[in-house]
C-alpha cells in the first residue's frame, strides 16, 4: 500500500454513500471488530493503534532511562575515585566509545563532559518525557475517555517514529569523532557553539551539531503528540464524559500537551539558531570580540548570548511541569484507587493544574539569576516563581488529605504512589530557597540544584512512573506483576535514592559545584566536614548508593519481561477501578470497547453509599439509591 | 475500527478532529515563528548604531512577492468554496492558481532574491579607520543631521579571491551609490528602488576592516535572521505547495468521488495552514525590507 492510499483509507471507515466505491475495497471494517491478521512489522513496528505505539514508547523510554543512567554511574566512579582506573569493565569501555574516552579505564574530562550531558539530555528528553507523557498517555488516555483511538493514528505512529530517530542520532553521537555532546544539557552559548569544531571534526558529525539536530526531531515528535493529545480529549470524550467527570490523569495530560505544544517551538527556534551559528557561521548567540586560545574568533559578532538561555528556559521551566504533571496524574489515580474512597478536591485538583500550567510560562528566567538581568526582571520573576508554589501545594496537599481516613491498601503502585508524595514534597520545598535571587546567588549550580531537582524527578517522577507500570500492566498484557519481586525492586529503591540525594543538600551548601570533574578533590570548599565526612569524601557513599540502586533495578527488569508471559492472569479490572479503561478487555482489542461506553458519573466513585461494591465504575447508569446518595452528599457540604 | 468525526463535527465542540489538529498545530507555530522574531527584536535593540543595515533588499520584488502570496490566501479560499458548492473544474483551475502562486513565490527567493545578496559585498570598517573612509561614508554629513553613522562600506567584490587568499591585502569594491556619494541627501534615508553598484571603485585595506563579506548568513547579525525567518518560511512555502499538489492531483482528488466534503475539509485544513504562511510573510515584509 503506497502512502498516498494510505491516506485516503480512513474515508471508507464511514458510511459509503449509495453507489460509492465501498464494493472491491478489501478493508472494509467493522467497528471495534478487525479481525483480519496484519503482518508483524505492521502490527508492532509500524503500528497506529495507540496502545502499541504506547507501549513502543514505553519500551524505548525505559531502555534510554537506563541508559542514560548507566552513564551517571560512570561518571560517579569518576566523582568518587577521581583519576582511577575503573576496574573490570573500565578499559573495555575505553575501546567501545573510542580513544578520548576512558584510556586505560581512566575518564577524561571532555569524556566526563558528554557523560553529564548526555545524562540530562536522555534522561529528560527521550527517558522521562517518553514514558511519563507519551507511553502513559498513548495507552490510557483515550482508554480513558472512551474513545477508539487517537484522533490521527498515522501522526501519532509518526511522532514516534521521530522520536525514535531523534534518539538514534542522539546515540550515534557517542561514535563520532571527538564523541557527544560536552555543553551540558542546557548548551549554553557561546561555549556551545564553539564546542567540536576544529580540524579533527566532521562538520555535520560531531557531538554538538548532531545534539542539534536529534533535537529538532525531538520536538517535531513531541510537537505531532501533543497536537494529537490535545484533539483527542476534546473531540474523542465518550458520550456523558463531561470536562469534570474526567480522571485527573487525562488533565494532567491534557495541561502537559499545551506546555509541550508551546514550550518547545521557542526551543526549536533556538536550536535552529545555533545549528545556523555552527554550520553557517551565523552570530546568533556570538557577542562580538571573543577571543579562543588567545586568537580573536573570526565571525561577525553582534550575536547575544542571553538570548540563548532566554529561549532555552523558555522551554526548559515548562518542561519542569512536563516532568511532573504526567506523574502526578498517574498518582491521583492510585490514590484513589487504593484508599477506596473519592480523591479529595477533585476541582481544585483539576484547576490547580490548569494554573500551573500557565504559570510555568512566565518564570522561566529564574534559571538565569546569576546572568545580571537587572533587579526589575528579577522581581518580577521572583513573585511569578513564588506564585507558583501555591498551585503545586494545592495538588499535594490534596493528595495528602486523600490519603486522610482511608483504609489504604499497600499494594506495590502504592507503595510508588505513597512515596512519591514526600519525595516530591523535599523536592518542592528545597526549591524555595533557589527562587530567591539572594539565595540563589550561594546555591547556584552547587549539587544543592542538584538534589533539588532530581528529589522532584528521580524519587518523584520515575516512582509515579514505576506505579504507573505496576497498576497498567494488567490492562496491557492481562497479566499481573509479581508483587513480592515489586517490593524487592520498591524498597531499595527508595533508600537508594534518599541515600543518593539527601548527601548532595549537604555538598551544595559547602559550596560544591556541580560540574567539578575531580568531585571536589581539588578544592578547599569540598575539604570541609559534615557528621565526619568531607564534602569529597561525600561522594563515596553516594556512589554505592547510585550503583546499588542500579542493581536495585534488575528485580524490576526481570519482574517485567517475566509476567508479560508468566505472570498471574487477571480479569479485565483487577484493582477494582472506576474509570472506563477497566471496562475495556485485557489486554484491548484493536478499537478498544466492545460496545461504545456511556458516561454517567465522575471518576472516583468508591465507596458509594447503597452501592454492594465498594466501587461504582463511570459507566455504571444511575439508580435511585445513587441519587440520594448524592443529595446527602450535596447537603453536608 | 472508524474514529468518529474525521468529515461531519462533533456536536458539543461544533468542530472535526482535523480542524481542532490544525489551529493547535498553527498555535505552536506561532511560537516558533514567535521565538525567532523576539530573536530579531533582541538582535536589533542589541546591535551597536549603525550595524544594523536599511534597504538591502529589492522592495519592489518583496513587494510582488507579497502580493503573490495574498492573492493565493484569495484562490485556496475560492477552491475551498468551489468544493463546497461541488464545482470540481473551478476548484481544480483555483488551485493551479494557488500551486502556482506558491512556485513563483520560492522561484524569485531562490532564483533572484538571495543570488543577488550573495554576489553583494559589504566590510565593516574599524573604529579608529573610519576617518580615513569618509569620503565613502559621509559621517560628518550625517552627524550634522543627528542620523545613525555608517560603519560599512558595501558594493561589487572585485577581487573575490581576497575573502580566503591571505596574501591579498585589500578589497577592490565597485561602490554602491550610498559609499558613492555619501553625503548627497537622498542617500539619508534607505531607498526603496534598487540601484546596481556605481563604477567608483576603491581599494580598501584588509586592516582597517573589522569584519567582511558576501551578504551570507554569516555577514551579520541582520542577514543571519533574514535568511534563517526567509528561509523556514520558504520551507513552510514549499510544504504547502507539495500539499496543494497532492490534493491536486489525481491521487488527492479521487476522494472527490468517495466523499467531497471529507476534501473539502482537507483543503480548509490546508488553506488555514497557507493563511498562516501569508500571515507570517505579512511579519516578515516590514521588518526586513522596510523598517
Amino acid at each position: 500500500m503506497d502512502a498516498s492510499s494510505g491516506l485516503a483509507t480512513d474515508t471508507h471507515e464511514h458510511p459509503p454513500s449509495p453507489g460509492s466505491g465501498a464494493a472491491g475495497d478489501p478493508h472494509h471494517h467493522d467497528a471495534g471488530h478487525d479481525h483480519h491478521e496484519l503482518p508483524f512489522w505492521r502490527k508492532y513496528i509500524i503500528s497506529t493503534d495507540h496502545k502499541v505505539i504506547g507501549i513502543q514508547y514505553g519500551i524505548t523510554g525505559l531502555l534510554f532511562l537506563f541508559f542514560g543512567f548507566s552513564l551517571m554511574m560512570l561518571m560517579r566512579w569518576q566523582l568518587a575515585y577521581p583519576g582511577q582506573a575503573l576496574p573490570v569493565i573500565g578499559s573495555w569501555l575505553g575501546h567501545f566509545f573510542g580513544e578520548g574516552s576512558m584510556p586505560d579505564g581512566k575518564m577524561t574530562p571532555e569524556f566526563y563532559n558528554s557523560l553529564g550531558a548526555m545524562h540530562g539530555t536522555i534522561m529528560i528528553f527521550l527517558g522521562i518525557v517518553p514514558i511519563a507523557f507519551a507511553a502513559f498517555g498513548n495507552f490510557v488516555v483515550p482508554l480513558q475517555i472512551g474513545a477508539p483511538d487517537m484522533t490521527f493514528p498515522k501522526i501519532n505512529m509518526a511522532s514516534y517514529q521521530a522520536f525514535f530517530f531523534g534518539g538514534i542520532v542522539m546515540l550515534t553521537s557517542f561514535f563520532v569523532p571527538g564523541g557527544a555532546a560536552k555543553g551540558g544539557w542546557t548548551s549554553y552559548t557561546p561555549l556551545a557553539v564553539i564546542a567540536d569544531k576544529g580540524p579533527t571534526y566532521h562538520p555535520i558529525f560531531n557531538g554538538q551539531t548532531l545534539w542539534l539536530i536529534g533535537f529538532i526531531l525531538l520536538i517535531t515528535s513531541s510537537l505531532l503528540g501533543a497536537v494529537n493529545f490535545i484533539a483527542t480529549i476534546i473531540q474523542l470524550r465518550a458520550k456523558g464524559m463531561t470536562w469534570m467527570r474526567l480522571p485527573f490523569f487525562v488533565w494532567a495530560q491534557f495541561v502537559t500537551a499545551f506546555l509541550l505544544l508551546l514550550a518547545f517551538p521557542p526551543l526549536e527556534s533556538a536550536v535552529v539558531m545555533q545549528l545556523m551559528d555552527r554550520v553557517a557561521g551565523t552570530s546568533f548567540f556570538m557577542p562580538s570580540g571573543l577571543v579562543i586560545n588567545g586568537a580573536p574568533l573570526h565571525n561577525s559578532g553582534g550575536g547575544s548570548p542571553l538570548l540563548w538561555q532566554h529561549l532555552f528556559w523558555f522551554l526548559g521551566h515548562p518542561e519542569v511541569y512536563v516532568l511532573i504533571l504526567p506523574g502526578m496524574g498517574i498518582v491521583a489515580e492510585i490514590i484513589a484507587n487504593n484508599t477506596r474512597k473519592p480523591l479529595w478536591g477533585y476541582k481544585s485538583l483539576v484547576f490547580a493544574a490548569l494554573v500551573l500550567g500557565f504559570l510555568s510560562f512566565i518564570v522561566w528566567a529564574h534559571h538565569m539569576w546569576l546572568t545580571g538581568m537587572g533587579s526589575v526582571v528579577s522581581a518580577f520573576f521572583q513573585t511569578t516563581t513564588m506564585i507558583i508554589s501555591i498551585p503545586s501545594v494545592i495538588i499535594l496537599s490534596a493528595f495528602f488529605i486523600s490519603l486522610w481516613g482511608g483504609s489504604i491498601r499497600f499494594n506495590v503502585p502504592m507503595l510508588f504512589a505513597t512515596a512519591f508524595l514526600p519525595m516530591f514534597g523535599i523536592g518542592g520545598l528545597t526549591g524555595i530557597p533557589l527562587a530567591f535571587n539572594s539565595a540563589d546567588l550561594y546555591l547556584h549550580d552547587t549539587y544543592y540544584v542538584i538534589a533539588h531537582f532530581h528529589y522532584i524527578v528521580a524519587p518523584g517522577t520515575i516512582f509515579a512512573v514505576f506505579a504507573g507500570i505496576y497498576f497498567w500492566f494488567p490492562k496491557a498484557t492481562g497479566r499481573r506483576m509479581n508483587e513480592f519481586w515489586g517490593k524487592v525492586h520498591f524498597w531499595p529503591s527508595l533508600i537508594c535514592m534518599n541515600m543518593i540525594f539527601l548527601p548532595m543538600f549537604l555538598q551544595g551548601m559547602l559550596g560544591m559545584h556541580r560540574r567539578w570533574y575531580d568531585g571536589g578533590q581539588g578544592w578547599q570548599l569540598a575539604g570541609e566536614k559534615v557528621w565526619g565526612l568531607s564534602g569529597f569524601q561525600w561522594n563515596t557513599p553516594i556512589s554505592i548508593a547510585a550503583w546499588t540502586m542500579g542493581l536495585a533495578q534488575i528485580p524490576f527488569i526481570i519482574n517485567f519481561f517475566w509476567s508479560i508471559k508468566h505472570g498471574e492472569k487477571t480479569d479485565d479490572n483487577p484493582w477494582e477501578a472506576t474509570t472506563l479503561e477497566w471496562t475495556a478487555p485485557s489486554p484491548p482489542p484493536h478499537g478498544n470497547f466492545a460496545t461504545t461506553p456511556t458516561v454517567y458519573r465522575g471518576p472516583y466513585e468508591y465507596s458509594l453509599p447503597g452501592r454492594e461494591t465498594d466501587f461504582t465504575m463511570q459507566s455504571e447508569p444511575m439508580r435511585e439509591s445513587d441519587r440520594k446518595a448524592y443529595e446527602a452528599a450535596a447537603a453536608v457540604h | 475500527m472508524e474514529i468518529p468525526y474525521t468529515v461531519t463535527a462533533r456536536p458539543d465542540t461544533g468542530l472535526w478532529n482535523a480542524k481542532v489538529g490544525i489551529w493547535l498545530f498553527l498555535a505552536s507555530e506561532v511560537m516558533l515563528f514567535g521565538g525567532l522574531f523576539s530573536a530579531y527584536v533582541f538582535l536589533r535593540l542589541d546591535a551597536a548604531p549603525g550595524a544594523w543595515p536599511h534597504g538591502l533588499l529589492n522592495v519592489p520584488v518583496g513587494t510582488m512577492n507579497t502580493a503573490i502570496l495574498i492573492a493565493s490566501s484569495v484562490t485556496v479560499v475560492m477552491a475551498w468554496a468551489s468544493l463546497k458548492m461541488r464545482r470540481f473544474r473551478a476548484y481544480w483551475w483555483y488551485m493551479l492558481v494557488t500551486i502556482s502562486c506558491g512556485v513563483i513565490f520560492l522561484g524569485v527567493k531562490l532564483a533572484y532574491e538571495w543570488p543577488q545578496k550573495f554576489e553583494h559585498f559589504g566590510a565593516f570598517i574599524k573604529k579608529d579607520a573610519l576617518e580615513k573612509y569618509e569620503p565613502y561614508l559621509g559621517n560628518h554629513h550625517l552627524a550634522e543631521r543627528g542620523l545613525a553613522p555608517r560603519i560599512e562600506i558595501s558594493g561589487h567584490l572585485h577581487n573575490p579571491e581576497a575573502l580566503h587568499d591571505e596574501n591579498v591585502k585589500e578589497y577592490e569594491v565597485a561602490l554602491d551609490p550610498v559609499n558613492a556619494d555619501p553625503t548627497n541627501p537622498n542617500m539619508d534615508r534607505p531607498h526603496f528602488l534598487y540601484v546596481p553598484a556605481t563604477d567608483k571603485v576603491v581599494t580598501i585595506e584588509k586592516a582597517d576592516v573589522e569584519y567582511a563579506n558576501m551578504f551570507l548568513p554569516k555577514h551579520s547579525a541582520y542577514f543571519a535572521s533574514y535568511f534563517t525567518i526567509t528561509g523556514l518560511h520558504g520551507l513552510h512555502v514549499l510544504g504547502g505547495v507539495i500539499v496543494f499538489t497532492y490534493l491536486w492531483l489525481p491521487v488527492g482528488t479521487k476522494l472527490y468521488k468517495r466523499n467531497p466534503e471529507h476534501l473539502a475539509n482537507r483543503v480548509e485544513v490546508a488553506g488555514l495552514f497557507w493563511h498562516f504562511v501569508d500571515l507570517v510573510w505579512i511579519f516578515v515584509f516590514p521588518l526586513f525590507y522596510l523598517l
